[in-house]
Parts: structure tokens; sequence; C-alpha cells
């Protein structure tokens, strides 16, 4: 069966962490690229704190707007609990690229569950390719941390098949129509966390 | 948690220039196609997924936006544009239409003036509804023409397409979208707008006044226009086949379908109806004469498959494939296998890794977790009707404060229900409906107003949080803005519930936050037996109405981890440790302490005056009522 030449970014997380956004910036950056583009997501009312995954598909031709499980070739996880959730979308070889930031949702904090206790470790043991981000950390060493996405999505553009400037000049470009103030900001950010993700990489 | 967009934010990609290529949502993309089409007149009640196609038309000149108190209202508006002569477009999701179906079913009588178009977004898979709908039946029901895209492209052509069909057959036209056209953005080629002049109302009593008389008379042109709208569809170019190699199976398709179809099948020949009801027949029949065996994929109902086995057409369809939710590539490809001969397709790689799930919440400082924090309390002494909205995450931990949640503004009947038939069981419970401001407006007036009339035995709570939360705080009636941020008149919630009959004494308006004080008038109104109306206002803490005071914090060495501040259902509460202790009794208890996280908290201060020990204090003196609350005891 052949597949349409697509190349596949899952984006997963919590409502709220700005994953959808951080899919409309790579989805932007790719038809900015010249690329044909499927950004999807089911959105409603799993914003409310619940799980958000926006499915970003682009190549020269794009037809189902959806990932299926077993083909993403970038897993992109703003949470460690919810990489391990979408771990089976990723294709064999994919690569998981994930914030080591741990939001523990209510049910886990009233005892009903508990939280994995070495998600990372888990999805290394079933063979997947793991590059881990502090970019929380990462944004907190910048002094603010609503840089976060900003920090990920950094790390996100080694993986890309397009120039990262690219993805920066849309990232931030952003905040040159809305807050002018933040531009530095978020390309010390953007900087930070390519410069992180090329580190795993080279270590990896 | 990010609040609502602001609209002036930032310039949206549905401005663009003619000839521009911008990455749009498919409901970007139907407002930019009426608006090319010349639109004067959109209505809509927000709804997800349709609720971006009114709120990007209203970024758009030159048209009139508004958000109507509910679908049956809009699609009246809309009527009436079109009879003005203008081309109007009212959209809403499948159950609002619903709503609207009664003026959708007499108008269809008499036909349109100028160009009318509903848009009807169906969630399929139901991410965000009570129920699935396949809203292509309206169409048969109402013998108006369906067009169905399947990608925001699509959607912009077919947006326009609808109006010049709409006027040339003088129907309404139902746009047809699920939320896989909906929320997907693709890059669209937009083009320019035609500007229309109005035609001006054209006075014919004979046709628009429907009285039996003339109802009657216009029937048959129903029939009529359905018959030259067939013929339509055999011709139309929306109805086409892409021929395929392998001709053992044929596949007859439409929607977002087309597209997983194509992904998964591209040997096979495909024929996409984008105009398919009425079913092209004729066309259907070619096509299935080139190819061994057919299959309808459609989602969600056999609505093309019917129409296509009663004219004596042999296909397969949901005797192979499931007849809700999605028919994305994963469910496609091990239904249609064994149909080719082929083995079904290998697992995923990598297994998905076992973990806690993680429902929707309501946000920190949520104005309703007030509200049921108290009903918690008083469960076992109350039947609780509950709404659509936000509100309805009260069925849920760590409140389970819900019996029932069925449509909009259902809550109030069914309470009355509960109330007039109850049995020996229920005779000692008080009966509550929790209703939400908009969906109040939208729906839950006459079931009150029928509550006084009936002398039920009802406690009515409004959450009055002054916006359409759920759907991404929308302005309504009650808010005291516009479609676009501007003053407008703001209705009066205590009055209005007066004026429908419910005595004053009975009418309490209170704050969500003061918890004791809610608490009291909750109790205090379901002892009297009479309909009685509890108003909860404070704003939506995501809207601009909401002003955030300094974050609370747990002093570690008071809380004695009794974990009562978590059963307010703040997601800014987290367990800092557990422990156990041995009571005098023998039992070991488990003792969970809190902690608060200081950026997640805005400082409603609930936690604090749910905490026995108060070991919950301020980070900082704060103004107004988080001071005074802080100050308080424990509910």
């Amino acid at each position: 069966m052949l597949m349409s030449p697509a190349l596949n970014v899952f984006l997963c997380g919590v409502g709220g962490q700005g994953v959808m956004t951080a899919a409309e910036l790579i989805a932007q950056a790719a038809v900015a690229h010249g690329f044909d583009c499927k950004k999807s997501e089911i959105a409603g009312i799993s914003q409310r704190g619940g799980v958000v995954t926006s499915h970003v598909r682009f190549g020269p031709k794009v037809l189902s707007a959806v990932i299926t499980p077993g083909s993403a070739d970038l897993l992109l996880a703003f949470e460690l609990a919810e990489a391990l959730r979408a771990a089976n979308y990723l294709k064999r070889g994919g690569i998981a690229l994930v914030n080591v930031l741990r939001l523990p949702p209510p049910v886990v904090s009233m005892g009903l569950y508990r939280y994995p206790e070495q998600p990372l470790v888990e999805l290394r043991a079933a063979g997947i390719c793991v590059h881990e981000i502090d970019a929380g950390g990462i944004a907190r060493e910048l002094h603010d941390l609503r840089l976060v996405n900003t920090v990920m999505l950094g790390a996100a553009a080694g993986f890309l098949p397009f120039p990262a400037e690219e993805l920066e000049s849309l990232v931030v470009g952003r905040f040159a129509v809305r807050k002018p103030a933040l531009v530095a900001a978020n390309r010390r950010a953007f900087a930070a966390g390519r410069m992180a993700a090329g580190r795993m990489r080279a270590e990896g | 948690m990010a609040p609502f967009h602001s609209k002036s934010e930032a310039l949206h990609p549905v401005l663009a220039a003619t000839g521009a290529r911008v990455l749009l949502s498919g409901n970007d993309a139907i407002a930019r196609g009426a608006w090319e089409a010349g639109v004067r007149l959109a209505a809509a009640y927000p709804g997800t997924p349709s609720t971006e196609i009114l709120e990007t038309l209203s970024l758009l000149p030159d048209v009139y936006a508004e958000w109507s108190v509910n679908e049956k209202v809009a699609m009246e508006v809309a009527i009436g544009a079109s009879l003005a002569g203008a081309r109007a477009l009212c959209s809403m999701k499948h159950v609002g239409m619903n709503v609207a179906s009664d003026a959708l079913m007499t108008i269809t009588v008499a036909g349109v003036a100028g160009g009318l178009v509903i848009a009807i977004a169906d969630d399929v898979g139901v991410s965000s509804s009570q129920n699935e709908q396949d809203s292509r039946f309206w169409g048969r029901f109402a013998h108006v023409p369906v067009l169905e895209p399947a990608d925001p492209q699509e959607a912009m052509e077919m947006a326009k397409f609808a109006f010049e069909l709409s006027e040339t057959h003088a129907t309404p036209v139902i746009l047809r979208v699920t939320t896989r056209v909906c929320h997907v953005k693709a890059p669209v080629t937009v083009g320019a707008r035609i500007e229309r002049e109005t035609a001006g109302f054209q006075r014919d009593p004979g046709r628009w006044i429907l009285s039996p008389i003339n109802a009657r008379r216009q029937l048959p042109l129903q029939a009529g226009r359905e018959q030259r709208l067939a013929a339509v569809a055999e011709a139309s170019p929306l109805n086409f086949a892409t021929a395929g190699s392998d001709r053992r199976l044929g596949i007859v398709t439409s929607g977002a379908a087309y597209l997983h179809v194509r992904e998964c099948f591209p040997d096979l020949p495909v024929l996409k109806l984008g105009l398919s009801h009425p079913v092209p027949l004729g066309l259907v029949s070619r096509f299935a004469a080139g190819v061994d065996e057919l299959l309808v994929v459609e989602e969600t109902e056999p609505f093309v498959e019917q129409a296509i086995r009663a004219a004596g057409i042999a296909a397969r369809g949901k005797d192979v494939l499931p007849r809700t939710g999605e028919l994305t590539p994963d469910v496609l490809r091990p239904l249609v296998a064994p149909l080719l001969g082929e083995s079904a397709p290998p697992l995923p790689p990598y297994p998905a890794g076992e973990t806690f799930p993680r429902p929707p919440t309501l946000c920190a400082a949520c104005p309703h977790s007030g509200i049921y924090y108290v009903l918690a309390r008083l469960r076992k002494k109350v039947l609780i009707s509950g709404d659509i909205g936000c509100y309805a995450l009260g069925a849920g931990p760590p409140w389970y404060a819900l019996d029932t949640v069925v449509a909009m503004g259902s809550s109030m009947g069914i309470a009355l229900g509960l109330d007039k038939a109850r049995g020996d069981a229920d005779r000692s419970k008080a009966i509550i409906a929790v209703i939400g401001d908009s969906t109040f407006l939208h729906m839950g007036m006459q079931g009150l107003l029928n509550i006084v009339y009936q002398r039920g035995n009802i406690t009515v709570i409004i959450l009055d949080n002054r916006t359409t939360a759920m759907t991404g705080g929308q302005d309504h009636a009650g808010s005291g803005r516009g479609m676009h941020g501007e003053e407008a008149p703001r209705i009066d919630f205590p009055r209005l519930v007066a004026a429908l009959g419910v005595r004053p004494e009975r009418i309490r308006v209170v704050d969500p936050y003061q918890l004791p004080v809610l608490a009291k008038t909750v109790r205090e109104e379901t002892e009297f037996a009479e309909p009685s109306v509890v108003i909860a206002q404070r704003p939506c803490v995501l809207s601009d109405f909401y002003q955030a005071t300094p974050p609370f914090r747990v002093v570690d060495e008071d809380c004695t981890g009794c974990s009562n501040c978590f059963n307010v259902g703040c997601p800014a509460i987290h367990l800092a440790r557990s422990a156990q202790k041995t009571l005098a009794t023998g039992t070991i208890t488990e003792l969970q302490f809190a902690v608060i996280d200081s950026i997640a908290c805005t400082g409603c201060g609930l936690c604090a005056r749910a905490c026995g020990p108060k070991a919950i204090v301020a980070t900082a003196p704060a103004d107004g009522a988080a001071a005074g609350m802080a100050a308080a005891g424990r509910c």
C-alpha cells in the first residue's frame, strides 16, 4: 500500500499548554516553505485541562489530515505522561522529543491514580529513540516560564525538513505584532531550545 | 491556561488579499467563501465544532454578524435576511439544527429569495457533544440539497457555490461539515468578494404567509425542485470519479472520508460526492458498472448507501464499516482489506504506555467549583438535573454532583418531570436544576416558566459567569457586549426570573466564591416547596471580566492532611505528600497534604474557605472579595 509522501509530526500535551499554537506554527512554517500541509485536532472539551493532541502532516501532497497510530515521524510531547500515552503513534524509527515536565491532574492529586514513575525509562525500554528536554528549566534560566513553548519549538526545529530560521521567524513574528518587547526573549528561548536539541543529537 | 482570545490581537489570515495562499481551518474557509459570495448577514449560536464559522466571519467587513440567543432564532434571522433579498448564512452544530428545524421545515415549502446557506457541523466521534448525528438527513427531510466538502479549500469553494445553488433553485442549501473539516487547517487560495445589491423584500402573501391553503398549494413545488436538483447532482463537477487500476472494488464516498479513502487505497476507483443529496443515482449506477463490487464509505449513517440500494444498485457499506465515529485510515484499512483478499495491516510498532486518565477539568478558580463543592455536600439529599456547558464537568470527580445531562435547556423540564412523577424513594429529596447563563437564555427560560406555571418544587441554580464559556467565551444577551465587543443591552437575570413568575423572596443572588453563604442559601432554598432560583454570579476565569488576585499557599506546618481542599476540585491544588495515621479506634486513615501551584492559582480563595485548620493563606494582601474570603471561616 502506498502512503502519501508526508512527514507526520504528532504533538501532545495538556489543555492550556499551547500545544495547538505550537502545531499551528509548525504548519505555517511548512506552508511558507512551500509544502502542502494539513493540521488537525479534536479540541472542544479537551481544552479544559484534558489531553490535547494535534496532528501536523506536510509534504508535496497531503490527503488525510489524520496521523494514524504507527506512522508519526516525530512525537513532540509537552508533558511526560502524555508522551507515554501517545507512544503508539510513533512509526518504527520515529523520534520522541519529550519535555520532562510532569503535570499531574486532579485525579492523581486526589490519589485515584498514580503518575508513572519513570516514563522516559519506559519509552526507551520499548525501543523508542527519545530526546528529553527540560524546557521549563531552560525557560527558568531565561527568567520567564512563558517561554517554554518557544524552547520546545526551538528544540523541534532541528528535526524538521526546513531551515530552523523559517520556524523561528514565524514564532518571533507573532510577538512582533502583539508584544514587541518579547521578541528578544523569544529569540533567546528558540536558540536555547535549538542548542539543547543539538547537544542531545550529538550525544545520542 | 490561555485566556479567551481577544479579537483585535492579530491579523487573521482570513483577511488575506485576493489570490493569497493562507492556512485556514475549514470553518475559516466557510466564512471566507460566504464573504466572497457577498453574504450580508450571518447568525449563529456557538457550538463545537461550528463556532469559528461566525467568529471568523465577524472579522470580515460589510457583513452583519450576530450571536443569536439560540439556533432557531439564528435560522429565523437568516430567513428574514433572505426574504429581504440578501444572501444569508446561519451556522450551528448538529444538535443546534434540531432546535432550528421548525423554521427550516416550513421555509423549505416556500423556498428562499436571497441565497440562504445553513452550515451544519457534525461532531463525528462525539468529542464535545451529547450525541452524534448525521445532518444530511435534514436534506432529505426538508427536501433541500446537501453539500459536503472534504477539506478547507473545498469548504470555501462549496460555501460560495451554495449561494449560487440556493438562488438558482430558490432553496435553502445545507453545507454539511464534520469536525475533521471544521478544525483541519490547510493552505487555501482565497478569492475576491462579489458585492451584491440587496434586492429588497418582494411582497408575496401567497408565498410567504404559510397558512394551510398556501402551504398546500406550494407543497408540490418541493418535489419539482428536488427533481431538478437531482439533475443538477448528476451533472455537477462536485460529483466526480477518480479512475483506479484495481477494479475489484469501487468506493463511493463523501466529506473527510474521501481523503481517508484516497490515503489508504490509491489504486481503487473512487466516486466522490460533493453534492450528496439528492444522490446522483445515474452517476453511481455508471460507476458501479465499471467495478466488481461497490463500497460506500460515509460518516456516519448509511445515508447515501440506503439511497443507492433503494435504487436497486448492489452496494456494501455499513455491513462492513462502523456507523458511528470517524472512518480514519486506521479504521478503514483492517476492515476493507478482507474485501480485497488482503490481510490486515500490522499493528503499530510501539504500544501506548499505561497511564492515568486525564479527563477535562474545571479551571483553577472556576466559580462552578464553589457550586459543586456545595452540591457534593448535599449529595444524599438531592437530585441534580444538569445542563450543557463546562459545568457538565460537575458530574465527574471530585464532586459527582449531577444526575442527568441531556440537551440545551433540558435541565428544568427534566427536573419538573422528576418532581411531578416522584416515587416514594425520592419523596424526601430536593430537586435542583443547574444551568449556565448562556444556556438559560438559549432554551432555559421556557423551562423555568413552566416550572412556575406548574408549581414545581424545584430550586434552579443559574451559573452566571457572563460568557458562553465552553465554546471559547462568546458574548450573549447577558454579557453586556455584542459580537464585536461593543457595549450591548445586558439582560438582568434577577428581573428576568421575576418576570417569569418566580416570587421575589425566592430569588437569591450569591457569590459562588463565598462558600458559607452559598451553602446556606442553596440549603434554605431547597427547603421551600415552591420554585426558587439561586443566581450565582462570578465571571469565567478565562474571560476578560475576571481579575486574578495574588495566589494562596499552604502553610505546611498547619496542614493536617485532611484533604478537604481537594474536594474543591481545583487543578492548582496538588498532593505534596501522603502519610498514614492510626486513629484511637485502630482504623488507619490516609492523610494527604496539599500544596498549591502558585503559577496556576489566581487567588479565588475557595480552597482557603474549605480548609478546616486554616492552613491555606493568601501570599499577599488582596483587595475586595478575596480578602473577605480569607477572613471568613469554613463552609
